[in-house]
């Protein structure tokens, strides 16, 4: 069977559009592997057009009013699965609360493809490269997962079981993304490297961390396009844990996840170029964040 | 709304009219427009999303009609660059074209006045940076893009009577 873009849809589907999540998931149940959900479309529409996926059935959740909210709460934030990126980048509590994910989203692609793209697709997508992953891992952030017997919540960090692969079972649908508040004197940054703003990433890193004292606690770092998933480096986490963020241990941290992660050489990088980027930009993403934290940042 | 793999009829807002389409659903919104519509400014790119040249404005936004299907946009409204001026009389960000001489090959340039006419009706008063990121998602292989930006400030000139430096 052909790879190449074909230019058309070439398979027939049935096409519902669901008012509310009861009947998409009921539309999911009946159909089960035979249905995809059509959010934005805009990683989905290529892979058909590319004869990837042939699904039998398209369910676009779009106009589902119940799945595009971005709501602030005393524990943190809650965002509707169909919301749309820019609505994100827009968003003030999403900027204020969470810088790393505020500017992951702002670079990714095009403004005409972040008026289409959902968070929720991004996601389910499950792209090793997804932008929105390593932020939402750094945060603890957790996806609200439906079907028609019961809801489930799952860490964004357990979702992704493999390349395009996420731990959703058949029936189910991403509903919601709730990013929990982050403690006060806390810094988090994002970086990618990619050829313009509108590639996808060749390696792309969050990291967030609280300090106290002059040391560094609940240090996070999670890389994109280093690894079969997005990953949380542990061993370069531990390294950093507990203490002071001096310029040879931020060094060090950079090298440590470079020896973690596991790259692979693909059309956009070298497995040997992501190692060496990664080193630098872990570090810069730290200090980053280091930076953030001094100049009085509470996100 | 739903329907099989058959006809599916599409009603939706088109540069101002009412239109009724018979389609089908794994059309897509640039199928629609360029095969059963015959608007040819809406040009087939990389149907990847990419290159931005099939972007049209849904409900005044700018997105990537390779990357709809027919069906999600019954009961919008759509605006091609036909809805945007005509040749007796051009729309601001189309004469700042002209002007700053902003069309070369002219294969992009609807989506590039769709895209800058999107912005101007949002931000009024761009700064260069907001303009260099809204046409960042069009691509141009003739202008190198200063032509462009300039096109779109004097636009801005125009719209709103000042632009911030």
């Amino acid at each position: 069977m052909n790879r190449f873009n074909t230019h058309i849809i070439p398979v027939a589907f049935e096409y519902h559009e669901p008012r509310t999540i009861r009947e998409a998931l009921e539309l999911l149940a009946r159909w089960g592997e035979d249905a995809k959900i059509l959010a934005g479309g805009t990683d989905l529409l290529v892979q058909m057009k590319m004869r990837r996926v042939e699904p039998k059935c398209l369910i676009n959740i779009k106009g589902i009013p119940e799945l595009d909210y971005i709501r602030e709460g005393p524990t943190g934030v809650r965002i509707g699965a169909a919301t749309r990126l820019r609505r994100l980048e827009r968003s003030g509590a999403i900027k204020r609360l969470f810088p790393a994910l505020h500017r992951a989203i702002r670079w990714m692609a095009s403004v005409q493809v972040r008026n289409m793209a959902t968070i929720g697709g991004n996601l389910c997508n499950a792209s090793p490269a997804a932008d929105t992953a390593p932020p939402l891992i750094v945060y603890g952030a957790r996806v609200k997962l439906a079907s028609v017997s019961g809801e489930r919540t799952l860490p964004v960090e357990d979702f992704f079981t493999g390349p395009g692969q996420t731990a959703m079972r058949p029936g189910e649908m991403l509903t919601e993304i709730w990013i929990p508040r982050q403690p006060e004197v806390t810094g988090s940054a994002f970086i990618k490297v990619a050829r313009t703003a509108m590639d996808l990433a060749k390696v792309n890193v969050a990291v967030a961390l609280t300090l106290k004292g002059w040391s560094a606690f609940n240090v996070r770092i999670a890389l994109g396009s280093v690894a079969p998933t997005p990953m949380r480096a542990r061993e370069a986490e531990a390294a950093l844990e507990g203490r002071p963020p001096t310029e040879d241990l931020l060094r060090r941290v950079g090298e440590i996840a470079s020896e973690e992660i596991r790259p692979i050489t693909d059309v956009r990088s070298t497995a040997e170029y992501r190692r060496e980027v990664t080193k630098v930009i872990v570090a810069d993403a730290l200090r980053e964040a280091l930076g953030m934290v001094r100049v009085g940042g509470v996100a | 709304m739903r329907a099989g793999g058959g006809g599916i009829v599409v009603r939706f807002t088109l540069n101002g009219r009412e239109v009724e389409v018979t389609t089908r659903p794994n059309a897509t919104l640039l199928d629609l427009l360029r095969n059963e519509l015959k608007i040819l400014s809406v040009r087939r790119g990389c149907e990847t999303g990419e290159c931005g040249m099939c972007t049209v404005l849904v409900d005044g936004l700018p997105v990537r009609s390779c990357l709809m299907l027919a069906p999600q946009v019954d009961g919008r409204s759509v605006t091609t660059v036909e809805g945007v001026g005509d040749p007796e009389r051009l729309h601001p960000v189309q004469e700042a074209f002209v002007e700053a001489g902003a069309v070369q090959c002219g294969f992009c340039t609807p989506a590039m006045v769709l895209t800058a006419k999107a912005l101007l009706d949002r931000d009024p008063n761009p700064d260069e940076r907001t303009v260099k990121e809204a046409i960042l998602g069009v691509l141009c292989r003739c202008t190198g893009y200063a032509k462009i930006v300039r096109a779109v400030r004097l636009a801005a000139e125009r719209v709103a009577g000042g632009v911030r430096e």
